[in-house]
């Protein structure tokens, strides 16, 4: 799950890491009363969006009076925003974050993630900063540097202190550029992080150590012990049919094609949508039902599939393992009896409990064309479609 | 023969009072594994489908002589049981359970540095040495006892493999799936080494899907170590960069982790890669023939 940048400051100020002053304006009037009430000369004006990039895209200007951060608030608030990261359509800006200006020295690196590797949690640091990491790692990958953590003890003093001289930290500010990492990596560790990353870190004229821009990244699985993470989710920024796919608790991730796959299990369902690329079909989803689905949740799942105005049929690929082939047929059987079903629909069943399954869409009366084989049911589907 | 299981192996079942664990047990003891006890807090002495209940692991143990243990309890409480198996010094824990939070994971790793027993999972699907033990949630009629192992990522995708294998005729001996976490206990090595070590066994499948670099990392193992034959699969090509496609390990972030680049290294260090899912077995036949292996493997 990803938050704001001002979120991920506010959380990232609880624990100690030092970020500048700012306040979120949902307004141009606010984004004005948020500048008084800061009191600095310079402020800044930045787009809030779930996706890097920004400043590029003039999601990020330097206000050097209140009329000036009227006008960038105008111009902002509102502005579809295309980066990178957005994709072609952009993403619309909703809120706008107005901070203080800072009088910087010098731009670094600092991130926390999970290396599956070493299956342990990694900091790494660069002097390089204020670009990409992944440019970095391209261009020199000698100026990236790593301190892999010992979860009994954590980020030790000695392994910032280290971090902070390989990044070339002016000596004067080795200590709070350690209290810095100490900080991020507590906060990583206390709210169930999969990234933390700020990028710039960066020094200033005042003697400060501050993250100027701060990306904090959930593990979803751990959710459910973080209540204050969850409260700053901004649905606004995320697909409406995935959104009520998590309500279900089933996995789902909206794709351009035209073919609905309902699948168990993740690698089989990456795997339907590779086959029907395949044999020249177009995937409209990923949808993993999981493994303890009830005949409910497949039915709100085929619900998702069918809102999808692009759909033009439907593939059901199932190999019962902890699901069961019956619960999968009856979950179709009411759904299709519930919203109807005007389109082909391909199920290909295997697996637990099978023949029951079988049994059940064959006296249900629907028009199912049944497949033999993952192969067999993505040529059908696809030829349908066609 | 096989890997890690055999008929030998005695079980006890972490969470037996759970609906899917009472599902699994029962079909687990149907095909004929020694399921020798469950535990389940605070319901000792109760029985599920006539095994006996034991309030710790450490009873069950000592009470059964379990030398491994398969977990069911849900999520936020997996870690623990994962770690008082350990305590117990079983040979084997098999963690079914899915979405456990990876920073959990991450400790459980490193407590069970240096220790006796050996972590199959999480987010698996167990393993199964065919006609003998049936240790998960695999569905035990598509396997059939002969030559082939197989190891995989995915549970569903293990399953799709096993029996493209076993209607066409080629029995395996065991299929371990090792998980879809980027955190996980048995990784692809040690499964091929010991795939490589078993007399039986005379052919690998491999399957893998996108994220990390674990695929690229056994390909370079099998180059160098594996005297066997393997074929490979990977899941995901057409799945889109920073989106989590279900397991939480499969994700292509900052470029790394794609379908191409494990498949060409795969390809680079001599495994034989499946078009689609759709023909690994027959992909592994057409690699048998080529080794004169066909005839061996063949079990109708």
């Amino acid at each position: 799950m990803n938050i704001h940048e001002y979120q991920a400051k506010g959380l990232l100020r609880e624990f100690g890491v030092k970020v500048p002053r700012g306040y979120v304006a949902y307004t141009v009037d606010e984004a004005v009363e948020a500048a008084e009430k800061l009191g600095t000369d310079v402020n800044v004006v930045k787009a809030q969006i779930h996706a890097g990039g920004r400043g590029k895209a003039g999601g990020v200007k330097v206000a050097k009076n209140m009329e000036e951060v009227r006008t960038y608030a105008e111009e902002i608030l509102g502005k579809v925003l295309v980066t990178q990261q957005t994709g072609p359509e952009g993403k619309e800006v909703k809120r706008l974050l107005i901070e203080e200006g800072c009088d910087i020295q010098k731009e670094y690196y600092i991130g926390v993630v999970l290396d599956r590797a070493t299956s342990r949690v990694v900091m790494m640091g660069s002097e390089e900063g204020g670009t990409e990491i992944e440019e970095v790692a391209e261009a020199t990958p000698e100026k990236i540097f790593y301190e892999v953590v010992d979860p009994v003890v954590g980020l030790m003093p000695y392994q910032a202190r280290r971090m902070a001289f390989n990044m070339n930290i002016p000596h004067d500010l080795i200590n709070k550029a350690v209290g810095f990492m100490t900080a991020l990596y507590e906060a990583f560790v206390a709210k169930d992080c999969s990234i933390a990353e700020i990028n710039p870190l960066v020094t200033t004229g005042d003697g400060n150590v501050l993250a100027l821009d701060a990306k904090l990244n959930f593990d979803e699985n751990a959710l459910y012990r973080q209540p204050e993470v969850q409260e700053l989710r901004d649905l606004d920024e995320e697909d409406e049919k995935e959104i009520e796919a998590s309500k279900h608790d089933l996995s789902y991730v909206s794709l351009d094609g035209n073919i609905g796959c309902m699948v168990n299990g993740a690698g089989l369902a990456m795997s339907t949508m590779d086959i029907i690329k395949y044999y020249g079909g177009e995937p409209a989803n990923f949808l993993d039902v999981g493994g303890g689905a009830t005949a409910e949740k497949v039915t709100e799942a085929f619900k998702i599939i069918l809102s999808d105005e692009n759909v033009k049929g439907i593939f059901v690929n199932i190999f019962g393992g902890i699901m069961k082939c019956d619960v999968i047929a009856e979950g179709v059987v009411a759904a299709t009896k519930e919203v109807g079903l005007q389109i082909p629909l391909v199920v290909r069943l295997e697996g637990t409990n099978v023949d029951l399954g079988k049994k059940i869409l064959n006296e249900s009366g629907l028009n199912i064309t049944s497949a033999s084989s993952m192969a067999d049911g993505a040529q059908k589907i696809v030829s349908l479609v066609k | 023969m096989g890997v890690f299981v055999n008929k030998d192996t005695k079980v006890i079942v972490q969470g037996i009072t759970g609906g899917t664990a009472r599902f699994h047990t029962k079909q687990m003891l149907e095909y004929g594994t020694k399921i020798v006890g469950g535990t389940s807090p605070k319901k000792g002495g109760s029985e599920v489908e006539g095994v006996p209940v034991f309030n710790t692991v450490q009873e069950a143990v000592d009470a059964t002589g379990a030398n491994a243990s398969v977990i069911y309890v849900p999520a936020p409480f997996a870690a623990d049981a994962i770690i008082e198996a350990t305590d117990a010094e079983l040979d084997l824990v098999i963690c079914i359970t899915e979405h456990i939070p990876v920073l959990d994971m991450v400790k459980v790793k490193r407590y069970m540095e240096g220790k006796k027993t050996r972590l199959i999972g999480p987010n698996c699907p167990g393993v199964i040495t065919a006609d003998e033990t049936k240790i998960g949630i695999m569905p035990g009629y598509i396997h059939k006892k002969g030559h082939i192992g197989v190891v995989s990522r995915s549970g569903t995708l293990t399953y799709e493999a096993v029996h493209q294998l076993t209607q066409a005729g080629y029995g395996q001996t065991s299929a371990v799936g090792i998980g879809g976490d980027p955190v996980n206990g048995t990784d692809f090595i040690d499964v091929l080494d010991a795939f490589n070590k078993d007399p039986e066994t005379e052919a690998v499948i491999m399957i893998g899907e996108i994220g990390g670099t674990a695929e690229e990392e056994a390909a370079e193992w099998i180059k160098d170590n594996m005297t066997k034959p393997v074929v490979g699969f990977i899941g995901g090509a057409t799945a889109p960069p920073g989106k989590r496609m279900g397991h939480a390990g499969a994700i292509i972030s900052g470029g790394k982790g794609t379908a191409e680049e494990k498949t060409r290294v795969m390809k680079d260090c001599g495994i034989t890669v499946a078009d689609t899912p759709a023909v690994m077995g027959e992909t592994m036949i057409k690699v048998l023939e080529e080794k004169g292996l066909a005839e061996k493997c063949k079990t109708l």
